[in-house]
């Protein structure tokens, strides 16, 4: 029997705002709104690895990209790619790229994880930059969104915003759902382990190695499904989609939203995408609206030095103050 | 001959890129600090170059007053901002610098546009060394190679054989031992994180006339500096070295082999040494 506490109530809550959202919203933020639920997927996928295993990739558009990537390249030109098929193709070929780079970097800790991570995906945003692979520089485009049908009956139309937002959001569900079952499974306790003191792990006698890899191939294929949706979404991929400011701007939402926490990288996606939209927003800021990344730039570096947990950790101080007026110090996390 | 073009290109190309990553190397071995925004000053120096230059006309003076507006907004950061980050975790530093890339990018985009630029090279040095009927090489680029060359030899001897370099070595391998003999960390880290800004706006400023002056040129040669920091070490200038001529090797190679794959040889290279040393070639590890 689940109880209904406090947090539970919250996400109940929110999912049920995110289901009703296209009942009010017009077409224009029905399609914002499902642009930050793939974003949502997204920080989810990284969170895994930075927030819950202590592994901060800053090249994780990579797999996000190369997903979008084989997408657009199994689509047929002007027909509908068959989604059971080209979902699964998408994810797979993130995970195996994941696996792949992982079973390099994640020998690698610490700083040198960082670099070696950006790299990498610099590596893949090369390929697809200089060589004629699926347009080169220019991109490519997938005229025709994927097709949902189960012989010949087709639940949703992706083609529809409403319907497409609908999938988005059904699919940032079961990951979110998946994620907290697996944080709380064996797996993920090993993880928060890993994290917390590596040396002790493997003193146990834990694999480390095959945790850290698992979870960078988990999390390179959660990516890539992310990414896949983000193609449909859009409708066109160039390599702009595998660089590394995409790597920065999603780790900037786990951080945002406060990591380690899952309702966390929800927040910071939902936050960052609001930000660049109010930022970018010529009937807001007029002509400075053009130049939104240098205020984005300092908001980011404020934030850092101010709000270190983010947003989610605001909120959860306030939780706290609010549920627990003798709280328990240990339960306040000191990354 | 056409071989030797390429070697003296391949050499030039990894001296530039060791003006960079030495700074990069030692920020870091020194301070703890990934900063993301190295590549920013390498573009903000080579913009400055071309904004001086046709304000005064004289390319030197404008590679001096790159060089001292870097040293001198390298200072004013590592003061405001940077020294907040020494404790914290590489992940908050990652971030903040990388908003400082947009914040130096935007700025960019502001005050010069996003146009390509390029800076002529003083008359002086603006003839070419013919070598074949048809091939020449261009004297400005031996002499950004001897240049760098002369700083690489001065940086050597600042950090082996003077007193402040003896200081950074000290602070290198044991920050809290080197404080407590009575070296003035804060002062030290300040000049340290300066003279590396410094050291990559002079490294665009000179590599203007070579190339176009462009938006994104930071970031492509950031990433290459740090393949330089993986393979040669963090903290190793020795190994900055080797790893930087490897990589202006392995860069010019590729260009000759396959065009297309050159972007990819570097990082096979990175992969290799990664199989080989995780902890970078100089490093015992």
């Amino acid at each position: 029997m689940i109880q209904l506490t406090l947090p539970r109530l919250c996400l109940l809550a929110a999912a049920l705002a995110l289901a009703l959202f296209p009942s009010i919203g017009t077409t224009f933020y029905i399609q914002l709104g499902a642009k930050i639920l793939i974003m949502a997927i997204f920080a989810l996928s990284l969170d895994l690895l930075v927030g819950h295993t202590g592994l901060v990739s800053l090249g994780h558009a990579a797999y996000f990209g190369l997903a979008a990537y084989v997408l657009a390249l199994i689509s047929p030109n002007y027909e509908a790619a068959n989604l059971w098929l080209a979902l699964p193709a998408a994810i797979a070929g993130a995970a195996l790229a994941a696996l792949v780079i992982g079973s390099l970097v994640v020998r690698t800790a610490g700083v040198y994880f960082i670099m070696v991570t950006l790299a990498f995906a610099q590596m893949l945003y090369a390929i697809f930059h200089d060589t004629k692979i699926a347009g080169g520089s220019d991109g490519i485009y997938i005229l025709v969104r994927p097709e949902l049908s189960i012989a010949g009956y087709k639940p949703l139309d992706l083609e529809s915003p409403v319907e497409f937002y609908y999938f988005t959001l059904l699919m940032l569900i079961v990951v979110y759902g998946f994620l907290s079952r697996l944080l709380s499974a064996p797996f993920g306790r090993a993880l928060a382990g890993i994290r917390a003191n590596e040396a002790r792990m493997r003193s146990i006698g834990y694999p480390v190695f095959r945790y850290k890899l698992g979870a960078f191939v988990l999390s390179g294929a959660l990516a890539g499904l992310a990414g896949t949706l983000a193609a449909c979404q859009f409708g066109f991929v160039n390599p702009e989609i595998l660089a590394w400011h995409q790597s920065g701007i999603v780790l900037m939402m786990v951080i945002l939203g406060g990591m380690g926490r899952l309702h966390g990288a929800v927040l910071g996606a939902l936050a960052y995408i609001s930000l660049q939209e109010l930022l970018s927003a010529p009937a807001l800021l007029g002509a400075y609206a053009k130049h939104w990344q240098l205020a984005m730039g300092g908001l980011i570096i404020a934030i850092v030095l101010i709000l270190p947990h983010g947003i989610g950790g605001v909120i959860d101080a306030a939780s706290r103050r609010l549920t627990y007026r003798s709280a328990k110090p240990e339960a306040i996390d000191e990354r | 001959m056409f071989y030797l073009i390429q070697l003296l290109n391949a050499v030039q190309y990894g001296l530039l890129l060791f003006l960079l990553a030495s700074g990069l190397t030692l920020i870091f071995g020194i301070m703890g600090v990934i900063n993301l925004a190295h590549g920013s000053f390498y573009m903000v120096g080579a913009y400055l170059c071309y904004w001086l230059a046709a304000l005064t006309g004289n390319l030197w003076l404008a590679v001096s007053i790159t060089i001292l507006i870097a040293f001198a907004v390298g200072l004013l950061l590592e003061t405001t901002v940077i020294s907040r980050l020494y404790q914290r975790d590489h992940l908050y530093q990652v971030l903040l610098t990388f908003g400082l890339i947009l914040v130096f990018e935007e700025l960019r985009s502001v005050f010069f546009g996003d146009d390509v630029h390029g800076v002529t090279v003083p008359e002086v040095l603006n003839y070419s060394i013919p070598l074949t009927e048809n091939l020449s090489y261009p004297v400005y680029r031996i002499f950004v190679t001897g240049v760098c060359l002369a700083i690489a030899v001065i940086l050597y001897w600042v950090i082996y054989k003077t007193r402040i370099g003896m200081m950074v070595r000290a602070g290198n391998s044991n920050r809290e031992m080197a404080a407590s003999l009575g070296v003035n960390i804060p002062l030290l880290f300040a000049l340290v994180f300066a003279s590396g800004m410094a050291l990559a706006a002079f490294a665009g400023a000179i590599a203007a006339p070579m190339s176009s002056v462009a938006p994104g040129m930071g970031n492509q040669i950031l990433i290459l500096c740090f393949v330089v920091v993986v393979i040669g070490g963090i903290g190793s200038i020795n190994g900055a070295l080797i790893a930087s001529l490897l990589i202006g090797l392995a860069d010019t190679l590729g260009k000759i082999v396959a065009a297309e794959f050159s972007g990819v040889a570097i990082y096979l290279m990175m992969a290799a040494i990664l199989l080989w040393r995780p902890q970078g070639v100089s490093n015992k590890a």
